[in-house]
């Protein structure tokens, strides 16, 4: 193994694996992360930790990813590149590798625009590929991006994002590529919500062999409410939610309707276990997190498997 | 060419304040094109600046002129008895003319008249479209003849990222995405490759990043 992680164990061994999500407070509450901590412990393999997601600002994901090692859960850190140039990052890098983070997400970042701070200056010194090399670099040859060498190497198991649903599609898997040979070790998805589009992708992404050079998890989620599908569908760039699932959304009962978005993410679940070149799910459970747990029983994802870490690995 | 446009009437008034001889000074060349601050609109915005001063009952005399290239001082030296007489003078030409003139008539202040916005070309009349930042760095020739520093709202050089929908970036949907342009024009010309490969991390100190830019043209220096 490269990094000795929980995740990459499970994936090494062939588990399907399961990750989910934790989105840091707006403030500097740490009731609600440990909140957050207990309602995904024992679902998922492990957990990341958004970094300024969709450019608003919470408690960083290093200090909140770090909380998460104390209590025993694994987290994927999430690292954008918006807010930060490449001293930061890697300074960044440095000080989550100390407090005990072994999985990183590389990301270029929401555009500020999108934020609460849309006044804001953007940085994106590098793009998540550039980032993905120098994590890469970093963990193989123990050199900061200049080459200087480092004192103590940071050592992470990298992930990257893949968008199955944005344009051009024919260009995506070519870029996933980008990603594989930048060095990426795990992918996680958009969120999957139209299944036959995510196949095709899968398919060629397969016919490209990248599913043999990197671990896939489909990113998948439940629904809460109509408004929330319909928003989804029709003002969210870069996401295909179907009309079939808005409709389902819709008719089931007002009462019924979160049962409803847990049943469609079940499915969802079951179908892209299939598809080959899967292995694992993303779950992403928006400020849901209590969703999780019955997600993961009625998809059959629990127990998690404890697998065999490495002498010396982190907690 | 560089891009401007003027700023709002009250806005310039107030920039102005009390002065009782105003002069507006248009430029010849890239304001002028973009119909911000050539001759046209430095003599209407002249004949504003009265009209308002008469309402308000204020005293001021308001001239125009114009220099063909306000950005270079062997030029602004032809308008010296109009800016002498002037207590301000509002630059019509880019950030760049406005300081040029603050530079060689020092004992009168030259305020801006136009916002400068960016280096751009026309896409249709009276639509003008960003695309260069001066990054000093050129790699057009690596991305199909499209700019994705000046024209990408994340400037990736390994794009397009996951808000790219139906050829439009997510941060402003009226304009095309970068990346799928450069996909499409790469496509074409049967050279994919050139964005196959991951373009390394740009090094910014030719861009803005690296202070205050300057060139020196030794063979050419007297």
């Amino acid at each position: 193994m490269k990094v000795g992680s929980r995740l990459e164990a499970v994936l090494s061994s062939g588990h399907f694996a399961v990750t989910a999500e934790l989105g840091p407070p707006k403030g500097a509450d740490l009731e609600v992360i440990g909140r957050k901590i207990e309602l995904l412990r024992n679902c998922a393999d492990a957990v990341n930790i958004t970094d300024n997601q969709t450019a608003v600002v919470r408690m960083c994901s290093a200090a909140v990813a770090h909380i998460l090692v104390e209590n025993g859960v694994e987290p994927v850190m999430q690292m954008t590149c918006r807010d930060r140039n490449r001293l930061a990052i890697q300074a960044d890098l440095l000080g989550a590798y100390a407090l005990g983070v072994r999985n990183l997400l590389c990301l270029t970042g929401d555009h500020q625009s999108f934020g609460n701070h849309p006044q804001s200056k953007n940085v994106y010194d590098l793009d998540s590929i550039q980032l993905i090399q120098v994590v890469r670099r970093m963990r193989e040859e123990g050199v900061f991006m200049n080459g200087e060498p480092m004192e103590g190497g940071a050592r992470f198991f990298i992930g990257a994002a893949a968008n199955p649903f944005a344009d051009p599609f024919e260009f995506r898997p070519l870029r996933l590529a980008k990603k594989v040979s930048a060095g990426a070790d795990f992918i996680q998805t958009q969120l999957v919500y139209n299944v036959p589009k995510f196949r095709e992708y899968m398919h060629r992404v397969c016919d490209l062999g990248l599913h043999e050079k990197v671990y896939i998890l489909a990113g998948v989620g439940p629904i809460k409410s109509v408004g929330a599908a319909r928003y989804m569908a029709t003002s969210v760039p870069g996401m295909d939610v179907p009309e079939e699932i808005v409709e389902r959304m819709r008719k089931a009962p007002k009462e019924k309707r979160t049962d409803e978005g847990i049943n469609i993410c079940v499915e969802v679940i079951q179908q892209v276990r299939e598809i080959p070149g899967v292995a694992g799910v993303h779950i992403m459970a928006i400020e849901w997190e209590e969703a999780v747990a019955e997600i993961c029983e009625r998809a059959g994802l629990l127990p998690r498997p404890s697998p065999q870490l490495p002498e010396g690995a982190a907690k | 060419m560089i891009r401007a446009q003027q700023k709002p009437l009250v806005e310039i008034e107030s920039l102005i304040g009390q002065a009782k001889n105003v002069l507006v000074l248009g430029c010849g060349t890239c304001t002028a094109v973009c119909l911000a601050g050539g001759e046209k609109e430095a003599r209407t915005l002249a004949a504003a600046l009265r009209v308002s001063a008469q309402i308000k009952g204020v005293q001021r005399e308001v001239r125009h002129s114009l220099v063909q290239r306000q950005c270079e001082p062997e030029f602004v030296r032809e308008v010296e008895e109009e800016a002498l007489w002037a207590d301000v003078i509002v630059s019509l030409a880019c950030g760049i003319g406005c300081q040029v003139m603050n530079e060689r008539y020092p004992e009168r202040l030259t305020v801006p008249g136009v916002n400068t916005c960016f280096l751009g070309a026309p896409i249709e009349h009276g639509v003008f479209d960003e695309r260069c930042q001066a990054c000093g760095d050129c790699i057009l020739h690596l991305t199909g003849g499209i700019c994705p520093i000046a024209r990408c709202a994340k400037s990736m050089l390994n794009g397009p990222c996951g808000g790219s929908q139906h050829g439009k970036c997510e941060v402003n949907p009226s304009n095309p995405c970068a990346w799928q342009l450069i996909y499409e024009r790469l496509l074409s010309l049967n050279k994919l490759e050139l964005i196959s490969a991951i373009l390394p991390a740009k090094d910014w100190r030719s861009a803005r990043d690296g202070g205050q830019r300057r060139i020196v043209r030794e063979d050419v220096r007297l």
